[in-house]
């Protein structure tokens, strides 16, 4: 028997969830092929960097920092889709979870490495890299950003795993290829109920663990800038700022990536319409914390009115950064708020739509964060403009589409939804939901009294 | 111990820039040409600035050279991940090329905008190649560099001293650009030794220092111009 053979005659959970395993359309070659070629030639760009240096790059005097670096906080950013969303979902015991989780802590796992990469590529002196491990500096903020990312890979990657374990055991004993893959994968589990509940009490405290963590990923990362003393870039709001900003921009990349496996997997019965409004509300409340957080940082800066702020303030509100900076805006508060305060438009392709903006106008905040801040150095030092050359542009769509095809092929050798969670939501959390709400109830007076 | 530090009297600047052109061949400062001047991405480890206050006809030109204010707390230092910048125990502060990652933190740490990286690999026109100075390391691409108010005259004086078995004098140890000035505007020493003029200088009621609010204690001082 082949393993389409097998898999056709599961139960619906399983035939549905794990038919991308065995099953290859044409389309996903197709676009296998595209991302491939796209990440090949921003390996080919790296290469010409490599050879010549950062000579190759836009960047200059005083513009330090560029594309590379605005990727780096970007995709950071977006790698808090997944752990940080499960686990807060899993403590809260939101049973709409089920379905979601586990393409959200995929998402993190695989785009972490493309975030961290990012500093690589714009070192001057990648080949002395290990120097930050051989002369570490323990003041740097760079170092802990090292040490913080290193963790966050590590705790996502077990939070990843270990809810995976299940899955991995049930497509072992189908015997899916690669058998060997697998065998090794499930590491000898075996469904019993105390296998099960060991399991699920080290899921509840990885879900506990991994949030501190998580938030303290992209304090550190806003600490990178905030600690230094340049205009716009030292200011106490930038931990929080940035945590909330990955929170935003990880639910936007979630809900893009639920709507596409949702129709190139013919997954609709289980990313369904509840799932999309629930993220849009999500994505809701973010859209109005982000604005009240940029706001407050703005407000301050320009009441403060201390001159070299003000000149960076200025060539974001009407000077040469106007554009980035109010498209940012619209792209972050307006599009999203009005599309997700609307029940009619929390659907699959409003909440996409309003996704697919966020995460613009995320990428354009980093860019409005180091690009105004480093054309104005106190001082008053004449700069010129910031344009990225074609070797920074290629490595940012290599890395875009690295990332989008590491995730696909994730997708074609694990289930990219939890098929045991889903069971268990099946067969012991309706009643446990039930059991739940009727212990929220008044008691009975009469009968507690007695 | 010494405190190294300078002064510069903006009355006697007459922005010549002849320490820009000492400092540059003193320091095998490369030579980046036309390219590098239109992408912004020139060397000077010394800079005249030209400053232009207030409108026509009420209108000032002066010019305000900056070196690197060898800060006595610099926030360079404390952002490198590698340590390959430091203050050393007489206040300079140093830049180990060889260990540097090319991160360029330092350089957005720096309120003053006076460090600077390699983006392309150094080159040199042939005529300064039989000129360049032994005693300074070349950089290589990719690292950060910046004035170290010519810290291999230090060691080549403290050596003459050594020899001679007598104390470093005031006049050993003076960078390129000090050297250079024509109008001697200017002075170098030891900020904390009260025979030397620096240290007499620095106590001028015209002495100030650049964004001395921000609290990093530059060793650089300025005599404010007189009308």
């Amino acid at each position: 028997m082949t393993d389409l053979e097998i898999v056709s005659r599961l139960p619906q959970d399983e035939r549905m969830l794990l038919m991308p395993l065995v099953r290859t359309t044409p389309s996903f070659w197709r676009w296998a092929a595209v991302m491939a070629a796209t990440t090949l030639w921003g390996a080919f760009a790296y290469s010409q960097q490599l050879r010549s240096g950062l000579g190759v790059t836009g960047l200059n005097t005083p513009e330090y920092w560029g594309i590379y670096i605005i990727c780096f906080v970007f995709f950071i950013g977006i790698s808090h889709a997944g752990t940080l969303i499960s686990a807060i979902l899993r403590v809260a015991n939101a049973e709409w979870r089920r379905s979601i989780t586990r393409s959200a802590e995929f998402i993190t796992v695989l785009v972490i490495g493309f975030g961290a990469v990012q500093p690589i590529l714009d070192l001057g002196r990648p080949d002395r890299v290990l120097n930050v491990v051989l002369h570490a500096q323990p003041f740097s903020p760079l170092l802990w950003d090292v040490l913080s990312i290193g963790l966050y890979f590590t705790a996502s990657s077990i939070y990843l795993y270990v809810p995976m374990i299940p899955d991995l055991a049930r497509i072992r004993d189908l015997g899916l290829r690669p058998r060997l893959l697998y065998w090794f994968l499930a590491i000898g589990y075996r469904d019993t109920p105390q296998a099960r509940h060991t399991l699920e009490r080290i899921i509840a405290v990885l879900a506990v663990v991994v949030i501190p963590i998580a938030v303290s990923v992209h304090t550190v990362i806003g600490w990178i800038f905030a600690l230094t003393l340049r205009p716009m870039w030292h200011s106490a709001i930038f931990g929080p700022y940035f945590v909330m900003g990955a929170i935003f921009s990880g639910i936007a990349a979630l809900i893009i990536a639920m709507a596409i496996l949702r129709r190139v997997y013919n997954l609709g019965a289980y990313f369904k319409d509840v799932h999309f409004n629930n993220m849009g509300l999500l994505l809701l409340v973010m859209t109005v914390l982000w604005f009240y957080f940029t706001f407050a940082e703005h407000l301050t800066v320009w009441y403060g009115g201390e001159e070299a702020e003000l000149a960076t303030l200025y060539s974001k509100l009407t000077g040469s950064f106007a554009v980035p900076f109010w498209l940012m805006v619209a792209c972050c508060f307006f599009v999203p708020f009005a599309l997700m305060s609307r029940r009619a438009t929390r659907n699959v392709a409003g909440t996409t739509l309003a996704s697919v903006a966020v995460v613009i106008g995320m990428w354009l905040e980093r860019y409005n964060i180091v690009v105004p801040t480093s054309l104005h150095p106190r001082g008053g030092m004449t700069a010129l403009h910031y344009f990225p050359s074609w070797v920074e542009l290629s490595i940012m769509a290599g890395t875009f589409s690295g990332f989008v095809l590491v995730y696909m092929v994730a997708t074609k050798f694990f289930p990219i939804v939890s098929i045991w969670e889903i069971q268990e939501g099946r067969e012991k959390s309706v009643e446990e939901v039930k059991q739940r709400v009727a212990a929220y109830l008044p008691d009975d007076v009469a009968a507690v009294a007695s | 111990m010494a405190r190294w530090g300078m002064v510069i009297d903006l009355d006697r600047c007459n922005g010549c820039q002849a320490c820009e052109v000492a400092c540059r061949s003193e320091n095998n400062v490369a030579v980046g040409g036309p390219q590098a001047a239109s992408e912004s991405r020139t060397i000077s480890w010394m800079r005249v600035e030209t400053q232009v206050e207030g409108e026509w006809p009420d209108v000032r030109t002066r010019f305000v050279p900056q070196p690197c204010m060898q800060c006595d707390r610099p926030p360079c230092t404390l952002v490198c991940p590698v340590q390959a910048t430091s203050i050393d125990h007489e206040g300079i502060v140093n830049q180990i090329y060889a260990r540097c990652i090319g991160c360029r933190y330092c350089a957005n740490a720096c309120p003053y905008t006076v460090k600077f990286f390699n983006w392309r690999r150094p080159v040199y026109p042939e005529s300064v190649l039989p000129g360049l100075n032994p005693d300074v390391s070349v950089r290589p691409v990719g690292v950060i560099e910046k004035c170290t108010f010519c810290h291999h005259r230090l060691q080549k004086a403290r050596d003459a001293a050594r020899a001679e078995t007598r104390p470093l004098r005031e006049e050993d140890y003076v960078p390129a650009c000090a050297e250079s000035c024509p109008t001697r505007a200017i002075v170098f020493g030891d900020l904390d030794d009260p025979g030397h003029r620096v240290a007499q200088l620095s106590r001028d009621p015209r002495a100030f220092r650049l964004q001395e609010g921000l609290g990093t204690q530059p060793k650089v001082y300025y005599l404010a111009e007189q009308d």
